[in-house]
């Protein structure tokens, strides 16, 4: 089977949940059903005690793994920390790491990114870090041990899709562990597109739970990934400036 | 002795528990984690660590989010 294998760990979705912006735990369940994600992403935050019930529940029902991040994070020490907090809370070591750079942008921050990258292999995480599009970057982290790497679209929660499709490629292209696309997907399209550039898995939340019907927007996601990923395989035709008949032209 | 838990103030009586601490929040154990003063404290340590005046508590477990 064409499994995703993220260090070592197989699964057969290539399409990352991410759970923030649902209306609802219930809508949230939906749409994760829908999705068929194996993999989902949770924020670590004070624990609030009027708080009822717990997305760590939904994810324990549906059987789909955890994936903490340092979501809010603005330094390499308060990712570390976060990590660490989450790998304690879930018991699992693995991390996407997240250090963005200011509130306006939600853009990630490079050099804290890096930073936190090293210390946290160091300390045995399996660290899958969220970074701008940037091959240079992506290669750097590849280096210093990262399982993946997970380059944006667009800004968190923008819905513009891929802004530079080259770059995307570029990294695929050098890349020996697993690229997730994440942040900036809007619709069904966008995760294709994500897909046949080459990406090993795409990383989404808003565009589904924000969605009119969450649901069967995490179906088409699905979809999208599936289709994309097959299309990916197949090979696409070089693209021509002219037309080239499929039959031929005379009797 | 005042201690911070998650960012509020509290009385507490000398050689209160890292335990102690999280009941005041909650009664559950798993899928929760405390630092004190930035540093984790694994559950195994939270009934045989005392807190000291003035220290910080962040009590953390997973909500909605990425």
């Amino acid at each position: 089977m064409d499994d995703l294998i993220i260090a070592g760990e197989k699964f057969s979705s290539r399409l990352i949940m991410g759970t923030g912006g649902a209306p609802s735990l219930e809508v949230l369940d939906q749409a994760l059903a829908a999705s068929g994600t194996e993999l989902t992403t949770v924020a670590m935050r004070r624990l609030d005690p009027e708080a009822r019930g717990s997305v760590l529940d939904v994810l324990r029902r549906r059987d789909i793994r955890v994936l903490p991040n340092t979501a809010g994070c603005f330094t390499a020490g308060d990712a570390v920390l976060t990590a660490r907090l989450a790998r304690e809370a879930l018991g699992t070591p693995w991390v996407k790491l997240e250090v963005i750079a200011d509130e306006r942008t939600l853009l990630p921050d490079p050099i804290e990114t890096f930073d936190a990258a090293e210390r946290l292999v160091a300390d045995g995480f399996v660290v899958l870090p969220y970074i701008g599009d940037d091959p240079a970057l992506a290669r750097r982290l590849e280096q210093a041990g990262c399982a993946a790497v997970m380059p944006l679209g667009a800004p968190i929660g923008s819905g513009l899709g891929i802004r530079n499709p080259h770059n995307i490629e570029l990294i695929v292209e050098a890349a020996s562990v697993p690229v997730i696309l994440d942040a900036g997907i809007g619709t069904a399209s966008d995760a294709a597109l994500a897909m046949e550039l080459g990406c090993d898995a795409v990383l989404l939340a808003t565009a589904v739970t924000r969605a009119q019907r969450p649901d069967l927007m995490a179906a088409a996601m699905r979809d999208a990934v599936a289709a994309g990923r097959l299309a990916r395989q197949a090979g696409r035709i070089p693209r021509r400036r002219y037309a080239e008949a499929s039959s031929p032209m005379t009797p | 002795m005042i201690v911070m838990i998650n960012g509020a103030a509290h009385e507490v009586t000398d050689g209160t528990t890292v335990a102690q601490a999280v009941s005041t929040l909650t009664a559950s154990t798993t899928g929760v984690a405390v630092a004190v003063n930035d540093e984790v404290v694994t559950r195994s340590a939270w009934e045989t660590t005392a807190l000291s005046d003035s220290d910080r508590v962040e009590v953390l477990t997973a909500v909605q989010g990425g």
